[in-house]
């Protein structure tokens, strides 16, 4: 696999730092899965972290800190996740673990022309939300008031001129009006995340949007 | 939108000039950065050295990479190699912490977990990918979303199938010189955009005011571990 559009630097920075929302960082530990060139990103990120840790004023810990420490150290541990290995299937091991299982897992809601979404559960700076576009229908145009990252799951959509397939990151800001469409090949399945509503250029999707909650 | 690979990209271009002779050393004979900060870039800018460009004397003459006391302890479960990670982080850890907005209690609390995790968790250790300071604050910061945020952070799947490769020691010591070098550099960066990077990571910048720093020197440590990872894959398939 080919992934031909990347995270950009900000974002990758931000990850590594903690500090996005979590339906951001869905987004980000999503790609990751697929691309190892933001992979290496993130760590390089994470190294800059080391680095501040490592050269950050000390604070001195209380006296007993080291010996409180050693004593925990032979208790039984509360609970250690496995470590977590590639799963099979669609949709990448982390939004696996949101949706519950792979694509028939998904528990769609029809929102006109054929389109569908699943908003997933996560904290509500931003909002996180699998769209499945039949082959060929277009998305209503629409701009943000903040940044939206869309992971491509399945399939294509074109976005002006460029093509996004499985793996590929779309990163866009406020400024940008866009009308993805899916291509005709396959149905389109992406996961996309924004930390602002939706902006829609039309009314009759401005009608839709207060009941269906995009 | 989507940068072209064909623009300038910050984040890989001041790295070049980092580009040193690797790989020459030995684990006994590594060198340390040259210079630090006298009389550096930080001068052009008139400002006091910030917190994390302070290194003492002391500091700069040991082996500072802590990847022996690390392996004994993931190795061998040695209290003793604990006891000289935690006299050395435990510290920074709760710095980091206070610096990311924790109280003292807090932070306190929350670097005991840090090393408590540290040692249950010592297996996933991988030299060939982060250096010990590395590896300690991706711990830390994973217990900091959980307890100012009440969140848990999505991680990418792993990329580790089956039984570890052998890990290559080459690869350890490159990874290592490139931390160090990645450590130089990043103290020798004008005060004012040092302090971005603080303020990036401790939690203090939007997003917007991220995609505004430039000149971080990432390219050659991205590189390296890049191939860390290419061989991986490799050992995978």
């Amino acid at each position: 696999m080919t992934i031909r559009h990347h995270l950009d630097d900000a974002t990758l920075m931000a990850y590594a730092a903690g500090t996005l929302p979590e339906a951001f960082n869905l987004a980000v530990a999503s790609h990751v899965s697929l691309c190892d060139e933001c992979r290496a990103a993130v760590a390089s990120c994470d190294a800059v972290g080391g680095v501040l840790m490592d050269t950050v004023e000390v604070s001195d810990l209380a006296d007993e800190s080291l010996a409180h420490t050693m004593a925990r150290l032979d208790l039984p541990e509360a609970q250690t996740p496995p470590r977590r290995v590639m799963k099979k299937g669609t949709l990448p091991g982390p939004l696996q673990d949101y949706v519950g299982g792979d694509l028939e897992s998904i528990k769609w809601r029809p929102i006109g022309m054929g389109v569908k979404q699943a908003i997933l559960t996560t904290s509500s700076e931003a909002v996180a939300r699998l769209l499945y576009i039949p082959a060929g229908i277009a998305m209503p145009d629409h701009s943000h008031g903040g940044n939206e990252l869309t992971l491509v799951l399945q399939g294509a959509f074109f976005d002006e001129d460029d093509r996004f397939a499985r793996g590929d990151i779309e990163v866009a800001d406020g400024s940008v009006t866009h009308t993805p469409i899916a291509d005709i090949g396959d149905d389109c399945i992406c996961l996309a995340v924004t930390d602002a509503p939706l902006e829609f250029k039309k009314l009759l999707p401005r009608i839709v949007q207060r009941f269906v909650g995009i | 939108m989507q940068k072209s690979s064909k623009e300038i990209d910050p984040f890989r271009d001041v790295s070049r000039i980092l580009d040193m002779n690797a790989s020459t050393h030995t684990l006994q004979s590594l060198p340390r950065p040259a210079t630090l900060t006298d009389g550096g870039p930080c001068a052009l800018w008139g400002g006091k050295m910030s917190g994390f460009g302070k290194l003492s004397v002391e500091q700069k003459s040991q082996n500072s990479d802590w990847i022996a006391e690390m392996l004994r302890v993931r190795d061998q479960k040695d209290r003793k190699a604990f006891a000289a990670l935690f006299t050395h982080f435990a510290p920074r850890i709760k710095g980091f912490l206070i610096k990311s907005g924790a109280d003292a209690a807090m932070a306190e609390e929350c670097a005991q977990d840090v090393m408590t995790t540290l040692w249950h968790k010592s297996e996933q250790f991988d030299p060939t990918r982060a250096s010990v300071a590395t590896w300690i604050f991706t711990i830390a910061r994973n217990r900091r979303i959980d307890m100012l945020r009440r969140q848990r952070r999505p991680e990418p799947e792993e990329l580790t199938w089956g039984p570890e490769p052998e890990p290559d020691q080459a690869d350890t010591i490159a990874l290592m010189q490139e931390t160090e070098q990645l450590k130089a550099a990043m103290i020798a960066l004008p005060d004012a955009q040092r302090e971005l990077i603080e303020k990036a990571y401790f939690g203090d910048l939007s997003q917007a005011e991220i995609a505004k720093i430039t000149g971080l020197p990432l390219g050659t440590i991205k590189s390296r571990i890049r191939l860390a990872l290419d061989r991986l894959r490799h050992a995978m398939n």
